[in-house]
């Protein structure tokens, strides 16, 4: 300190010689930082995963070799989706009928299976008759749903049954989007099983003559 | 003439919000980074309109690559005894003679995707050089399948406790490798599944959509999600 100070007293009086100190700029050149902040961000939304996955419930029977414990399905609710190559959906709705006059084996679009599946639904409420089995189920859905003010039209569509039949030439990716098509109908009964060979050959028949 | 003088103004730019914003974003995107778990197997899964949240703390996982092929991984948070017991059980009953270093490499492993006799080859290779292997998938046909016990033996180490049972398949896998999967969950008693797929709006004006617009507008409704 005591060093310094008489430096300070003496630079009053300028001498000859002595320079004025030059005044630095307190601005600091920030591109350097700004680019590299912009490299880091670049970095991270690249590395970074956005949506975290999500998980779909399925619930899958018992295999049941005892017919009596199968679950029965009303021929009139039945409707019957199977899965072929290339994406492509059949249905029909009620029992398989082939004969020479035409048979009720359709084609569709995973886009239209919706309105498909939506007017069956339509269907399966008109049709319904009420019965004691029928206040149950009401009873049940307004104890899961309390706050459910249609628990009243909770059974109306509990004749509809979706059976869902992927061949083995329909992808993962199929099935999902096709008990995804459930959920989003709202169908609450629906089953995966396996195609029958009737069922394969005709989807195959319709797939490979394209 | 006089001439008029234009001030000369400086070229310089303040910088400093500019970084400010930077940092900012910088900071969120750190924040909300989470880092890719490193995967076994490139699967892109389908999209569904579920809104349930993956949860993988003890938790089988089976995935199926495009080709159909199966692996099999297992998830413990809290207790990694479940992955020695798993492996010391297969080594007892099918003979495979591990040392204790590839035993402890199974809890390392990512996934498993190699029939039971060739598990001691893939186990001698150090886990993070796994991905330079090609596995060629756990056999799950009716005559052979192994990942049956596989299954078996992670429920049995995992008794008593939540276990999520969860299947990530790919786009492109088909249905009968997707059937035979299920066929080994079902054969040991295991009904309710977890299928792993990206999220996805419900298309507008589809039941489920009214379905939760109505959920949200009595909010005290309880039973949320599906």
């Amino acid at each position: 300190m005591a060093s310094i100070e008489p430096a300070e007293g003496g630079s009053h009086k300028k001498g000859p010689g002595v320079k004025k100190a030059k005044k630095l700029s307190t601005r600091i050149d920030m591109t350097p930082m700004v680019d590299l902040g912009f490299l880091l961000i670049t970095f991270f939304i690249f590395t970074t995963t956005m949506n975290t996955p999500t998980t779909m419930d399925l619930f899958m029977p018992k295999d049941t070799e005892n017919e009596q414990e199968q679950n029965k399905a009303k021929e009139s609710g039945a409707l019957t989706i199977m899965m072929g190559k290339d994406n492509t959906v059949f249905y029909y709705e009620g029992q398989l009928k082939v004969d020479e006059t035409g048979n009720n084996f359709k084609s569709s679009t995973f886009k239209e299976i919706r309105k498909v599946i939506l007017d069956k639904k339509k269907a399966v409420i008109a049709d319904h008759r009420h019965d004691d089995k029928c206040e149950e189920i009401r009873q049940n859905w307004k104890k899961r749903f309390p706050a459910d003010p249609d628990w009243e039209k909770a059974c109306l569509d509990r004749d509809l049954v979706v059976v869902i039949k992927p061949n083995e030439e329909a992808t993962f990716k199929n099935t999902v989007d096709m008990l995804d098509e459930m959920t989003i109908n709202q169908v609450k009964r629906f089953a995966m099983v396996d195609i029958s060979e009737v069922e394969n050959e005709l989807v195959k028949k319709s797939t490979g003559g394209q | 003439m006089p001439s008029v003088k234009i001030p000369k103004k400086s070229t310089h730019v303040d910088m400093t919000p500019f970084v400010d914003v930077a940092f900012l974003i910088l900071t969120f995107f750190i924040m909300a980074t989470k880092f890719k778990p490193p995967e076994p197997v490139e699967v892109t899964t389908p999209n569904s309109v579920s809104t349930k949240d993956l949860e993988e703390k003890d938790a089988i996982m089976v995935t199926l690559d495009k080709e159909g092929k199966v692996y099999f991984s297992m998830f413990s948070e809290k207790d990694p005894s479940v992955f020695r017991s798993v492996i010391e059980n297969m080594n007892t009953t099918r003979n495979l003679g591990l040392t204790a270093q590839e035993m402890a490499n199974f809890s390392k492993t990512a996934a498993i995707g190699v029939p039971i006799a060739k598990l001691k080859s893939l186990l001698s290779v150090p886990p993070d050089e796994h991905k330079n292997i090609k596995m060629e998938g756990i056999p799950v046909d009716s005559a052979n399948n192994e990942l049956k016990i596989w299954i078996r033996d992670a429920i049995n180490a995992f008794s008593g406790k939540k276990l999520n049972l969860l299947i990530k398949g790919d786009n492109a896998a088909k249905y009968p490798s997707f059937k035979n999967v299920l066929k080994a969950f079902t054969e040991n008693d295991q009904y309710k599944f977890n299928l792993i797929t990206m999220p996805e709006d419900a298309p507008l004006g589809s039941e489920l959509y009214n379905f939760r617009q109505k959920e949200q507008k009595n909010k005290s409704a309880e039973g949320s999600g599906k």
